[in-house]
């Protein structure tokens, strides 16, 4: 037993040290259809053809799982707070990669119900990143704000504060994204990266085109569903 | 010589005795760890909210007690927790039907009792916070209330000597953090436990009812412990009792936090521990008396559409039987918790 304790400890040891050594980089590209985003200054236009300029987009993922060929998949129960405006949010290094060939990633966007219902967390989770909802307790998982001029509301903002975890309200969504190409981790091949296009005008897309002069304002349960299903289809894998 | 050396010392004694109890915190104040023991009292059932991920110190707790009554977590340092909540009155508002907040400005809802707040699955008469640790959030950040971020909080307390100190002291390191502050809230108020009110020591064998109590007692469980069940009271469901929806709030209730069409005009039944202390009575505050709000149950005349059945159980109650359960109702006053030391306001001079 003593001798098998042994070995164990040894084999873990020499698997941690292989994997920690292995990095893999998730980038995430915020894009509005084939135009790469930019804060406040470039006009977009929509599906119906309406203007819009994009003052906010930030979003919750969680729960990284990476799909390995020979069964050791790596997961991660973490959330992570992406915003457009801090460049260093958009990067995200994940340590100890098991040796393998991955397929596929698959992640949450929006926080689980779990980490909705933990009480006072800091971090990504921290309300002071005013992504939370104090009167109705849990995370906002997307927002999306900018000037619309078909928009009705003062200013003609639009803001989508779309967020939820109970049903009929979740607005969890899944996405499994494959590669085309098998991602490598070994002894050569340590440091991988993931690129990822997010498209923002998927938001308001698909299966609902939004129409900007009579939805400026979804900040609660109202729509919400309908703003989930269209993002859910928003990420994509960049060879 | 020698006479003169023993008076030296001697004033030198009484010198440092008096620094000593000068400096020395006042021990009314003063918190132990047997102060923050949590103790489930017996017939209780288990707790929801468990401090598993709090640890309960006697440094967090005076931190958290010393937040609860400070005027800086409100925007313009006019209003402190401790303001609407207040002890005398088990933590409610007395005599306000409707709170006032920063600004002068009134509130929507009559200001809820902290007492027993662990054994809570939701918070606020609509149920909409899930934790008790995120439920000051409410309060700080309402533009009626206190009208604060709680990054600005953060700022006040990094340049306040005196926070800096006591976080150092309560976790070791000098990080003040959202998570930190709200933990701190949530020990000194999730240790608001009554317990031992003169029905509580009845039930214990310990003290004895009136006749009049006793039949209070004997109707209170025939008729009202439907909903409000011991021992604590409630049994945290969302129910409409009855009264009609004022039209100038327009009060949804528990509709407005799930979005679902059957819970309007639902609020959270709330207990009726300490409910003499706890006036003016109803989510909106609109009942002065206990027997205002005996006398809205005791008749079906009295209930509005889309009332909860279970309040027909009720019936037409008589005159003597209202004041029955009014006596009843009185024995859940508990002067152990309202006069409770470690729930008194730090900054009050003793």
């Amino acid at each position: 037993m003593a001798i098998l304790g042994v070995a164990m400890s040894f084999s873990n040891r020499s698997q941690n040290y292989d994997s920690e050594n292995s990095h893999v980089t998730i980038s995430f590209n915020h894009f509005v259809g084939n135009d790469k985003l930019k804060l406040d200054s470039i006009i977009y236009k929509n599906d119906l053809g309406q203007s819009f300029t994009i003052e906010n987009f930030k979003y919750y993922i969680s729960n990284i799982h990476l799909k390995n060929t020979n069964g050791k998949d790596f997961n991660l129960n973490e959330t992570f707070f992406i915003n457009e405006d801090e460049e260093t949010t958009k990067q995200i290094n994940l340590k100890t990669i098991p040796k393998g060939e991955y397929t596929s990633i698959e992640f949450i966007i929006g926080v689980d119900s779990i980490h909705n219902c933990s009480g006072a967390q800091s971090g990504a989770l921290d309300p002071v990143n005013a992504m939370f909802w104090a009167w109705n307790t849990g995370y906002i998982f997307l927002k999306l704000e900018g000037k619309a001029p078909a928009s009705k509301s003062p200013g003609h903002v639009f803001e989508f504060h779309i967020g939820g975890y109970k049903q009929p309200n979740n607005c969890i969504r899944k996405v499994k994204l494959e590669f085309k190409n098998k991602l490598i981790v070994n002894d050569i091949l340590k440091n991988q990266k993931i690129n990822i296009k997010v498209d923002g005008l998927e938001i308001l897309k698909k299966p609902t085109s939004i129409n900007f002069e009579k939805l400026s304002s979804v900040v609660d349960h109202n729509n919400a569903t309908m703003i989930a299903d269209n993002y859910s289809d928003m990420f994509t894998i960049i060879d | 010589m020698k006479n003169k050396i023993t008076y030296s010392i001697f004033t030198l004694f009484i010198l440092l005795f008096l620094c000593s109890s000068f400096f020395q915190e006042n021990p009314f104040f003063k918190i132990t760890s047997k102060d923050v023991e949590l103790k489930i009292p017996i017939g209780f059932p288990k707790p929801k909210y468990t401090f598993k991920k709090n640890t309960l110190t006697p440094e967090v707790f005076s931190l958290g007690r010393k937040l609860f009554y400070d005027n800086l977590l409100s925007k313009d340092n006019t209003v402190s927790c401790g303001t609407c909540h207040q002890r005398i009155a088990a933590f409610a508002h007395i005599d306000h039907k409707l709170s006032h907040g920063i600004y002068a400005k009134i509130g929507t809802r009559n200001v809820p009792a902290l007492q027993n707040l662990i054994w809570k699955d939701t918070y606020m008469w609509d149920g909409g916070v899930n934790n008790l640790e995120v439920q000051p959030i409410n309060p700080i950040t309402s533009p009626i209330e206190m009208d604060e971020t709680l990054a600005n909080i953060i700022l006040k307390l990094k340049s306040n000597k005196d926070y800096v100190a006591l976080f150092k002291n309560a976790y070791k390191d000098t990080v003040i953090n959202s998570e930190r502050i709200l933990k701190a809230l949530t020990q000194f108020t999730g240790l608001m436990i009554s317990s031992n009110s003169r029905y509580d020591k009845y039930l214990n064998g310990k003290d004895t009812f009136s006749v009049a109590e006793k039949n209070g007692l004997k109707l209170f469980r025939a008729k009202c412990s439907n909903c409000h069940k011991e021992p604590l009271f409630t049994d945290n469901s969302y129910r409409n009792n009855g009264i009609k929806i004022d039209t100038t709030l327009k009060d949804i209730g528990r509709g407005k936090i799930t979005g679902i069409e059957k819970d309007n005009q639902l609020f959270k039944v709330p207990t009726l521990r300490n409910i003499e202390m706890t006036y003016p009575y109803m989510h909106d505050g609109r009942f002065k008396k206990l027997k205002d709000v005996i006398n809205h149950y005791s008749n079906s005349a009295n209930y509005f559409k889309g009332v909860d059945s279970s309040l027909f159980k009720i019936g037409n109650l008589s005159e003597q039987e209202k004041k029955d359960i009014h006596s009843f109702l009185l024995t859940l006053t508990d002067k152990t918790f309202l006069y409770d030391r470690r729930f008194a306001d730090p900054n009050m001079v003793q």
